[in-house]
């Protein structure tokens, strides 16, 4: 069916009186509107009520909205999944941000308004792609985490299969006598409470259990991953719709820290082998058995420490406290010595910590631990930098390190290897990489080779993206559970170093995230951050030249590829960002709402004047999410500035596909500007590396500059953080002044 | 679609929020992705809490705007969540899995016609203390709560609104959206389960009389400081001391400022020590001169975030002292604040000159003052304790004092705990 479309422009909040709204419609309509009219304010309920009888009336397919942002009511112009709807920002983006009733500000709202025409026409509604899917879930490791998250999903109404490596449920907490309070009023020490978790499991027809199992392949994707199981020298298979890694972490390996004297003696022990003394039945010198009358605990042993785990692992404080009372209350005359660096009983723990400082047996010190050595059947801990500014020696019978936490996905000494897959020749060079600096490094080694454990079979690698410190963790402060795996959720201690009671209410946020992963797939609508759209790429398989830029740059791996090298789409991995959209020279990718040949007919609608002097053109490709809400908010603080600018909205800056400005040169436009996220180790891309990716093409578009023989100034990419609406005008002004003195664009009015 | 006033009395959901900072949005836009119905409460006119008014999270620096903009893209094109403003709970009765709310809709003064034109600020001659900016600037009587305000409408502060310049106000709204004469009023909410993230307050820092706030022009409280840090801010981003409008070559930070101390705070707020290294940076990117002294018991940046610590301890102008600030007093001459930090083993006093002081003041839960009206189970300080089961969940800094990750963490899953809420009991 034709498109025909109806545009609505409204008259309020100073649109009417700062551009000549009978031209706007003039533009509407030589745009091909079928319908275009004013209004004294579309967001009233007759302005509304208006749009929806006339798409009875007159049969209209699509609507543009010529009026505030799209940030604004956007529920107010929705009329029902049929109807395609965009907004003409004529507000935020012209009447409160540039001079009314002025020649250039009149041509920037034509402009608009066409670029809206242009773009409803080559778009359909979006047809959900859907398939048979599992809303079951899997959860990888029996600990209290897993345990949690199973039963958790089980309560939601889910089949949950649990994955455990070891012959019985239930991971750290069966090995701990006591843990520390989680319940006011925080003093005491109590009991982990695993045993009924594993109880509640058994009893629940829903949760299966494999033990004795590790996942030798997991394949397909979200809402039908096929999952097979090497089972005690057997296998199981079955399919899954999300799956939970909550595989816990290991202790930092004790004999690495020589520098404490572990090794040395066997009266120099870990927290580890503490906790296992004591659930053994009771505290001993392990050199002789004897009774101890004094003991050392020596704080981030190996933690916070650059030669070891950088990181605090959180809970080393808490877990000394309460060994120290373990052996206050086995030996009430004995001596507790803690050593320490800071005492990080965060939140409520403090009270825990004011409990054990009662206590006049123990004995807390702050200071760095220069030697421990092992005489005559003591250890000897010569303790600098006290705050006393004296260096002191202990004497103690025995000593406890605090090792910290590992996670298990971290994988040890990795040998990174060169990939094999040769350069393609060719002028454009893919968007890769040359050498990942030494944080990406073992980010991306352990994508690609893992430490197997969930062993996707997906083209870039068998497990879940760790941060640097080899934790899944989120990199996003506002979105604790997003990973790079779509509907792979980390949860407790493998995600980032927590204590039992965190990794239990973990798991619980975790476990929603499954639950909403199966949802949105069996709907065939995307996860976040785009939840609930249900456009998703198509590809003109025909035109592939297997380049294989879409299956390396996709941030999610959602792409595999044939043994030739073509694409494979899984269509419920992928997060709708555009990226592969971005990457394909052959431009064979693209969305029933978001196309190159959208952006492309967008471009080509904007009118150019010949003359460069007075109105020169610039054309601004802009990340929707964070740099478009920016310049609405300097429309919404009245700023104003130059009128030159027409600005496209993108999904994420990398699904900038740089055909589009050769189309932009070639119809005139003098400069473009490209604004996106912040990149590097601090990244603010909702799609992790688009902005980064940008950037990284930004050499095609040079290349694309000399073959037309233009100059390299007339392309700049930016970063810019929603927050920082106010540089946006000189980022604008500044831009135009290096166009001055470039010159026209010679392709101008060609 | 998020439905401002609810046409009915009664509605029904899955899941009731209750508060609208950052983890009560993420409480509901999960639950609603989920595909459950939910209703978020937010006694303030606009959604966004405490976070909206901040500059910048550690540890990336990155800016809160940025996740409250998705969240409220997320909020504004999902069917399954309805969002209340101007809106307190006045009852509760029932069982998990079947509980009745009682909520008053307080008057907006401003209907669902306004477009946030501002025509109407023009013409107002009334002004207000500015709540969001800790009251160091103004805004008029009728006013749009911030730049992202959800709804971006229009409110009159009710002390205002029977003022006779008010009739002008109205007048001159193009849109017939301003109604002086509005109404409470109450509905009641069918829910399943209910999600209680009410948040927080800043520690009352007039009670720490030896610290001089409110007596000392120069001593602000760390939530002050994100104001003036930031672009939107009183100062326009601007980092200059009250007293004189002057640049800072000196700024001391009072960590601890309450928290920790049994005659305040026993209990530790938890994100103190990165908040004033994070202002440290706001600091030093303006005055790469100035010498920032942190005053510490211990430094508190647990997992990755020890990342951030170790950065700041590079930086040779900040510098961290072990030992609590007991005392702030004034030097008369200049508007100096002189430190007088106790070294908590010696008990040594060191005393440390600065232009300008900033209480690191912790964060009191909102409960301590409203409590949810139904018999709840609250720890001895007002959090929500973990074993509450009457049906309502903590979740954020009601629960515990979190960081943003974590207060998000805990709201996702306070989220399907009332999903659960009743099931299998």
């Amino acid at each position: 069916m034709d498109p025909k479309i109806g545009v609505y422009i409204c008259n309020g909040c100073d649109i009417g009186k700062s551009v000549e709204v009978d031209k706007l419609i003039e533009a509407g309509t030589g745009q091909g509107a079928a319908v275009c009219k004013a209004h004294d304010c579309l967001c009233s309920p007759e302005g509304v009520q208006l749009i929806r009888d006339e798409i009875k009336s007159e049969a209209l397919t699509h609507i543009v909205v010529g009026a505030c942002s799209q940030r604004v009511f956007p529920e107010l112009f929705t009329f029902g999944d049929e109807i395609l709807v965009d907004r003409a920002n004529l507000r935020e983006q012209v009447a409160w941000c540039h001079k009314p009733n002025d020649e250039d500000t009149q041509m920037l709202a034509e402009d608009q308004i066409r670029m809206g025409v242009a773009k409803v026409k080559v778009t359909t509604a979006p047809v959900p792609y859907t398939e048979d899917t599992s809303k079951d879930i899997m959860v990888i490791g029996g600990g209290i985490a897993g345990m949690n998250s199973a039963i958790a999903a089980a309560d939601a109404g889910h089949n949950v299969t649990i994955v455990e490596k070891e012959n019985q449920l239930g991971g750290w907490a069966t090995k701990f006598t006591k843990v520390f309070p989680k319940k006011a009023p925080y003093k005491d020490l109590e009991d982990s409470g695993y045993e009924e978790l594993v109880k509640k499991i058994n009893d629940d027809n829903s949760i299966t259990v494999y033990l004795n199992s590790t996942i030798a392949k997991t394949s397909g994707q979200p809402g039908k991953f096929e999952v097979t199981l090497n089972v005690d020298g057997g296998s199981a298979e079955f399919v899954t719709g999300s799956i939970i890694l909550a595989t816990g972490w290991k202790p930092y390996d004790a004999t690495k820290l020589t520098h404490l004297g572990f090794g040395d003696s066997p009266d120099i022990i870990t927290n580890i082998d503490m906790e296992k003394m004591v659930a053994d039945g009771a505290i001993k010198r392990p050199s002789d058995g004897k009774p101890v009358e004094s003991i050392a605990f020596l704080q981030c042993a190996g933690s916070r420490d650059q030669d070891h785990l950088p990181y605090c692992s959180a809970v080393c404080c808490r877990v000394s406290l309460k060994q120290a009372k373990y052996v206050r209350e086995q030996y009430p005359d004995a001596k507790v010595y803690i050593i320490y660096k800071d005492v990080r009983t965060p939140a409520q723990y403090e009270a825990f910590y004011a409990n054990v400082q009662e206590d006049d047996g123990i004995f807390m010190t702050k200071g760095e631990i220069a030697k421990v050595s092992a005489d005559n059947g003591k250890v000897l801990i010569d303790v600098e930098e006290t705050l006393l500014g004296e260096n002191i020696q202990i004497e103690a019978d025995m000593v406890v390190l605090a090792t910290g936490m590992v996670p298990t996905t971290k994988v040890e000494d990795l040998v990174i290897e060169k990939s094999e897959e040769a350069q393609v020749e060719g002028e454009e060079a893919p968007a890769k990489k040359d050498a990942p600096a030494e944080g990406e490094k073992s980010e991306a080694a352990s994508a690609e080779q893992g430490a197997k454990i969930i062993n996707l079979t997906y083209r870039q690698g068998t497990d879940l993206p760790t941060l640097k410190y080899g934790f899944p963790d989120s990199h996003f402060v506002c979105f604790p559970y997003e990973t790079r795996r779509t509907a792979i959720y980390a949860a407790g201690a493998v995600r980032a170093p927590m204590d039992l009671s965190s990794a239990a209410s973990d798991a619980y946020g975790a476990t929603l995230k499954s639950i909403q992963a199966v949802n949105l797939v069996s709907k065939g609508m995307a996860l976040h951050p785009r939840a609930g759209d249900t456009t998703y790429p198509d590809f003109f398989f025909q035109k592939c030249t297997q380049c294989k830029r879409c299956t390396e740059e996709c941030p999610f791996g959602a792409l595999d590829e044939d043994e030739k090298g073509t694409p494979l789409p899984n269509p419920f991995r992928c997060r709708r960002c555009g990226i592969c959209m971005g990457a394909c020279p052959e431009r064979i990718v693209s969305f029933n709402n978001y196309s190159v040949h959208m952006v492309s007919s967008m471009i080509k609608s904007i009118e150019i004047p010949d003359e460069f002097e007075e109105k020169p053109r610039i054309l601004a490709f802009v990340c929707e999410n964070d740099a478009m809400p920016s310049v609405d908010m300097a429309g919404l603080k009245h700023m104003q500035y130059n009128s030159m600018v027409r600005i496209i909205p993108l999904r994420c800056l990398g699904s900038m596909n740089s055909v589009w400005v050769s189309d932009a040169l070639s119809v005139g436009f003098d400069g473009i500007l490209l604004i996106g996220c912040k990149k590097g180790d601090d990244y603010q891309c909702h799609f992790v590396n688009g902005s980064e990716l940008a950037h990284i093409r930004m050499d095609n578009v040079r290349d694309k500059l000399k073959q037309l023989v233009l100059e390299e100034e007339r392309v700049e990419i930016h970063e810019l953080s929603i927050s920082d609406y106010h540089k946006i005008p000189k980022i604008f002004d500044d831009f135009l002044e290096v166009m001055e003195q470039v010159g026209p664009n010679p392709y101008k009015g060609m | 679609m998020a439905e401002i006033t609810p046409v009915k009395d009664q509605i029904t959901a899955d899941v009731l929020v209750v508060g609208g900072g950052i983890a009560g949005i993420t409480s509901a836009i999960e639950t609603a992705e989920v595909g459950k119905q939910v209703i978020l409460l937010e006694k303030e006119p606009s959604l966004g809490g405490r976070v909206a008014a901040m500059n910048l999270y550690f540890p990336k620096m990155c800016p809160p705007t940025c996740g409250i903009e998705i969240n409220l893209k997320r909020i504004r094109l999902n069917p399954n969540i309805r969002v209340l403003t101007l809106a307190d709970i006045e009852e509760i009765t029932g069982q998990p899995g079947n509980m009745v709310v009682t909520i008053k809709l307080k008057p907006r003064y401003v209907n669902e016609r306004c477009t946030g034109c501002g025509e109407c600020e023009k013409v107002c001659e009334l002004e207000r203390e500015n709540t969001f900016d800790h009251g160091m600037s103004k805004t008029k009587a009728i006013y749009i709560p911030h730049l992202m305000a959800y709804p971006a409408r229009h409110i009159i502060d009710p002390e205002f609104v029977k003022d006779e310049s008010m009739k002008k106000v109205a007048e001159a709204c193009p849109y017939d959206a301003i109604d002086l004469d509005m109404e409470a009023k109450t509905i009641t909410a069918k829910v399943g389960g209910i999600v209680w993230a009410t948040g927080w307050k800043p520690y009352d820092a007039t009670k720490i009389d030896n610290l001089g706030f409110g007596k000392y022009k120069n001593v602000l409280t760390n939530v002050m400081m994100e104001r003036l840090a930031s672009a939107n801010g009183p100062t326009k981003g601007k980092i200059i001391r009250p007293s004189d409008n002057k640049e800072v070559t000196s700024v001391g930070f009072v960590q601890c400022a309450g928290s920790r101390d049994e005659n305040h705070l026993p209990y530790c707020s938890a994100i103190c020590c990165l908040a004033s290294m994070k202002q440290t940076t706001y600091i030093r990117d303006q005055y790469p001169d100035a010498e920032i002294h942190m005053f510490y018991i211990d430094v508190r940046s647990p997992g990755r975030l020890e990342d951030f610590y170790t950065k700041k301890q590079e930086d040779e102008k900040v510098h961290f002292h072990r030992g609590k600030v007991a005392k702030i007093t004034e030097n008369a001459d200049n508007g100096n604040l002189i430190l007088h930090a106790e070294n908590t083993l010696t008990g040594k006093m060191t005393t440390t000159e600065v232009e300008m002081a900033i209480l690191a003041i912790g964060m009191v839960p909102n409960a301590v003052d409203s409590p949810p009206p139904l018999d709840t189970k609250l720890d001895e300080y007002g959090f929500v304790a973990q074993d509450n089961d009457n049906g309502i969940y903590g979740a954020g800094v009601a629960s515990r004092p979190f960081d943003v990750s974590g207060a998000n963490m805990d709201a996702t899953g306070a989220a399907l705990k009332a999903i659960n809420s009743g099931v299998r009991r």
